[in-house]
């Protein structure tokens, strides 16, 4: 049996929304860093402060392109290779853009 | 021998679910290398294609544990407020580590990275376990989907480590404590 036995849409989808949603961790936090107005916005738990809400998007905007991504993909065989490559540069700049003298680069 | 409410979980986070993970990650990553790639010569048998999606549901459950517990107990203690006023900042870690100049990157620069690299870890593991459940043995039929999900699985890892590294060293430095007293054991008089 050959690999297109076997769809790969929705580990694709799976994969891409993943580093999306790492991406996003970094993002808001950066927004939530630079703003003060996002900061505020971002408080959903105040003994917590903004990385309730940083985390809480985060996690809502991955979860939500996954479920989107896999409607769209889970059936389908997808070209592997460039999902797989956009994935792994999202999941390496949510790393970087994590670590705090990068962020105080911007 | 006592330890505080604050202490006690804090243990629980970090060497409970923090740990647990951290050892998990080897067994992950050495089972989809070497069991899951394209040249396999051994044929993968049900049960340990059902035993290893298990084992990625408990390390995703740990790594949710772990960032959920961190968020939402410990750090709400670290980074209190003390009232003005306050001299000892024993019981205020934040405060604490920014009075001195030899300890305010431990928080600037290792707590501000361990409060968002973390997450990287439960999301990572949950989409390896979400793609292994899905794909199971046919992983080793998409080697691009296979090597993609493995490099996630080591950033995780990596993500946990740096989080582990930088939780070990901030409750060296300036411990969460606090909260009622539970008596481990009573000691004998010297």
């Amino acid at each position: 049996m050959s690999a297109r036995d076997f769809p790969n849409g929705g580990g694709a989808a799976a994969l891409l929304a993943a580093g999306i949603g790492s991406l996003m961790v970094a993002l808001f936090a950066i927004a939530a860093d630079k703003s003060a107005a996002f900061k505020s916005m971002m408080i959903f738990y105040k003994p917590t402060g903004p990385l309730s809400g940083v985390t809480t998007c985060a996690i809502l905007v991955w979860l939500a392109l996954w479920a989107i991504l896999d409607r769209r993909w889970r059936s389908r065989m997808v070209s592997l290779g460039p999902v797989s490559t956009a994935a792994l540069i999202l999941l390496g700049l949510s790393l970087l853009l994590t670590f705090p003298p990068i962020v105080d680069l911007f | 021998m006592e330890i505080t409410v604050r202490s006690l979980l804090t243990l629980v986070h970090g060497m409970g679910f923090g740990a647990l993970y951290l050892l998990a990650c080897s067994g992950a990553i050495v089972e989809l290398y070497r069991r899951y790639s394209p040249g396999s010569l051994r044929p993968i048998e049900v049960e340990d294609e059902r035993f290893l999606g298990r084992y990625l549901i408990v390390m995703a459950v740990l790594a949710w544990l772990a960032v959920l517990t961190g968020a939402y107990f410990i750090y709400p203690w670290y980074r209190a407020v003390p009232p003005p006023g306050t001299h000892d900042l024993s019981g205020f870690p934040q405060r604490l580590l920014m009075a001195s100049p030899s300890t305010i990157e431990w928080h600037s620069i290792g707590m501000e990275w361990k409060e968002h690299v973390a997450w990287l870890a439960p999301i990572s593991i949950t989409m390896a376990a979400a793609v292994f459940i899905r794909h199971g043995r046919n992983l080793t039929r998409h080697p691009q989907l296979r090597n993609a999900v493995l490099c996630f699985v080591f950033v995780s890892f990596a993500a946990a480590g740096i989080a582990g590294f930088f939780g070990a060293m901030l409750d060296k430095y300036a411990p969460v404590q606090g909260g009622q007293n539970i008596q481990l054991l009573h000691g004998e008089k010297p």
